[in-house]
């Protein structure tokens, strides 16, 4: 056996399972992004009290696999003068840049491709950082004016709100000490605290920016419909438009994941520590049960046969999963913990990011959206000067509570109201500021046009 | 064995980037290689196994500069391909200037790596599985040794903020 | 472990296809990228001589190249707009109003 041969079977036979882990992650984000995207229009659909997808698969269940085929076989088209080089290869960096920073985030505490990495969520957060690129260059090969000014608007609130999203983020690592992302969710663990608890300014902050670093409502100007046609995406049709699309909502999975393993706790359940609250070990279990009871009634009344087989199926895959998760509670101090900790853990992993991520549709299906200068306003305005002071507020406590003995939650207690205060006062400048700023600007427009049209 | 390939394969990427840059006649294109530069040097890193540089070369060079460049040459419309040599004979003169640099430091490096006991003198490196945290070992050098050079670096950043905002505002005439 | 010369190697051939493009280009962005070019073959050479000597210092130089090499892409870009504002041009062969 000739010895590069020998040299990569000996490195897959070491690094099997984080190969496994990044295939997977590869095969399965797509469609977990697609069924995302089913689940936004179903949410939307309740708050606008109407039903949603309902027609294709029984309850809409398979529209996403019935949109992904369509974007497949539509013509692939270019503009004419459009760079090719780079048309091809923005959508390509957008997509590589989310999947890569997938890479760090641990999905549980076993499900990680990079694992033990010094610099951890540092990693997932920088290697996102290289998605507005996919979004500027393929604006600009686009050739098209609007796609320029989408690109241009989208990158320009990318950029701004990463150094809040860093800041909020800065704050939840020095309560951590560490950067590495197992670390940090076992010292949430051994604080016994969610970080939510300790710094909620921060975590308050990070979602704002998390919702403007993916170009959500209300700061989706760059692609609003009414706006700019597709902002960026315009020219963009077929397989190279899903690509965008799925790297969208892979980066809304990156950003909840971060969210989740710095302030949310990652994947321990609820009060790891308080032993008469060990029944909730069982609730993956009964939840699965009950999804699947819900599926069974829900069978009887399908009107077609196929619809009626179908939610059997589900019904029957829901009481499967329920039985593995049933299985492995008894190995929870047997020699096969992983499998009950990797199991637990990733269900309760989940079960946050998908709070995290409801609460970004919930937001979206309820705020207006943001004007652009509003938004920059408010990222450069406000949320930088708040995150900062976050910073500082809660080096202050930890200070206090390591060096002169006052109780970390106090401390942090009288350092988040200092952090609100300042977020009171600076509310209370930008009033007085923005108001006079809206109104220049809108001044400035209409001497324009009355010059225009006098 | 994988350690060479790695290094390798950055090395390769980042001589065939930065070579296709300096020779596009599109700006874009130069930015893009650019990057694929910059990738290839934070690999670099990543190889020599510090990892908060490698990190830091991605958020602060790619993910900051590039995308300053990028901004500045579309604002400045600057993606029209021009004529971008300035003389043949300049070329050639740069090219032969650069060869010469390049082969005289080449000797000198691998005449210095055929003297065992000379040139080259490098203690024992620590191997890779025993290397402290790459992330505590620059905080403490940046916390305590090199304090001073961190808080001007701060001031320098901040006063090139200040005289950048400055400088691409627009004029207000009176 | 690769031996140093590789390194030291590399950065040289990255030093000089950024001189390269520094002397012979005139498109004044394109010099700021290959200056770019050249802080980053040194910043390899100093990592190189960090991992191998063991001692932090190379680190924490090359850190502050990058957050130097930010200062001077900002204030560099800065100057290129303001003079294109006002000359519409950025070939550095047109930039020449200091002669008379």
């Amino acid at each position: 056996m000739s010895p590069t041969l020998h040299s990569i079977l000996a490195f897959v036979q070491t690094w099997w399972v984080e190969l496994l882990c990044a295939v997977l992650i590869v095969l399965v984000v797509p469609l977990v992004a697609g069924y995302i995207v089913l689940v936004e229009r179903k949410v939307m659909a309740d708050m606008q009290a109407r039903l949603g997808p309902m027609r294709v698969g029984p309850h809409g269940l398979l529209q996403p696999i019935a949109d992904a085929l369509k974007l497949l076989i539509k013509e692939d088209l270019i503009p004419d003068n459009a760079d090719q080089f780079i048309f091809w290869l923005a959508p390509v960096l957008s997509m590589t840049a989310a999947l890569t920073s997938m890479g760090a985030v641990a999905f549980g505490p076993w499900f990680q491709v990079a694992r033990d990495i010094n610099i951890g969520l540092l990693f997932v957060v920088g290697v996102s950082a290289l998605g507005p690129f996919g979004i500027v260059l393929g604006g600009w090969a686009s050739n098209n004016h609007y796609s320029i000014i989408g690109a241009l608007r989208s990158t320009a609130q990318l950029i701004s709100y990463e150094t809040t999203a860093g800041f909020a983020l800065v704050s939840g690592f020095l309560l951590a000490g560490t950067l590495n992302v197992r670390a940090i969710v076992e010292t949430q663990r051994t604080d016994q605290a969610w970080y939510v608890f300790l710094a909620p300014v921060g975590f308050v902050t990070y979602l704002i920016a998390s919702i403007a670093e993916t170009n959500r409502a209300p700061f989706d100007l760059p692609e609003a419909e009414s706006e700019l046609v597709a902002g960026y995406m315009t020219e963009y049709s077929g397989f190279r438009w899903s690509l965008y699309f799925l790297a969208e909502y892979a980066n809304m999975i990156v950003v909840a994941s971060v969210g989740t393993t710095l302030f949310l706790g990652g994947w321990l359940r609820p009060f790891p520590n308080v032993h008469w609250l060990g029944w909730l070990d069982a609730a993956p279990t009964l939840l699965l049960v009950a999804v699947g009871a819900y599926c069974v009634f829900r069978a009887g009344k399908q009107p077609a046969r196929v619809q009626s087989m179908f939610m059997w199926a589900v019904a029957f895959g829901c009481f499967v999963v329920a039985a593995i998760f049933a299985l492995a509670a008894p190995f929870r101090h047997l020699p096969l913990q992983f499998m009950h900790d990797g199991l637990y853990g990733a269900f309760w992993f989940l079960l946050k990011v998908s709070a995290y991520i409801y609460i970004f549709m919930w937001l979206r299906f309820t705020l207006p959206r943001f004007r652009f200068d509003q938004l920059m306003r408010l990222g450069w305005h406000i949320l930088i000067p708040l995150a900062l002071i976050n910073v500082v507020d809660v080096g202050i406590a930890l200070a206090l509570s390591s060096e002169f003995g006052v109780n970390r939650w106090l401390a942090m207690a009288i350092t988040t109201g200092a952090t609100i205060g300042a977020a009171m006062l600076l509310l209370r400048w930008n009033d007085k500021h923005a108001a006079a700023a809206s109104a220049a600007l809108l001044a400035d427009s209409s001497v324009a046009e009355g010059t225009h049209a006098g | 064995m994988l350690d060479s390939f790695i290094f390798y394969f950055f090395a390769g990427m980042a001589v065939v980037s930065a070579a296709l840059m300096v020779t596009r006649r599109n700006a874009i294109h130069s930015a893009v290689f650019l990057i694929t530069t910059l990738l290839a040097t934070a690999g670099i890193f990543l190889q020599l196994r510090a990892e908060f540089l490698f990190i830091s070369q991605i958020i602060l060079y790619v993910g900051g500069i590039m995308v300053l460049f990028i901004f500045v040459i579309m604002l400045v419309r600057l993606d029209v391909p021009l004529p971008q040599i300035r003389s043949r004979t300049q070329k050639w003169i740069a090219l032969l200037v650069a060869l010469a640099v390049g082969v005289e430091a080449g000797v000198v490096l691998w005449l210095a790596r055929k003297v065992p006991g000379q040139g080259l003198l490098i203690p024992n490196a620590a191997p890779a599985d025993k290397l402290p945290p790459n992330t505590e070992e620059l905080a403490k050098g940046l916390f305590g040794m090199y304090l001073l050079p961190f808080e001007i670096a701060s001031v320098l950043l901040l006063v090139a903020m200040v005289g950048a905002v400055v400088m691409a505002k627009k004029r207000t005439d009176a | 472990m690769m031996p140093i010369g590789h390194y030291l190697f590399l950065s040289l051939a990255l030093f000089l296809i950024g001189a390269i493009g520094v002397i012979t280009r005139r498109n004044v962005i394109i010099v700021l990228m290959s200056i770019e070019l050249i802080l980053n073959a040194v910043n390899i050479n100093l990592v190189a001589f960090s991992r191998y000597f063991g001692d932090v210092a190379g680190q924490v130089f090359a850190l502050f190249i990058i957050a130097d090499a930010a200062a001077e892409a900002a204030v560099g870009l800065g100057i290129i707009i303001a003079f294109f504002r006002n000359r519409e041009t950025v070939l550095a062969d047109e930039m020449d109003l200091l002669k008379w």
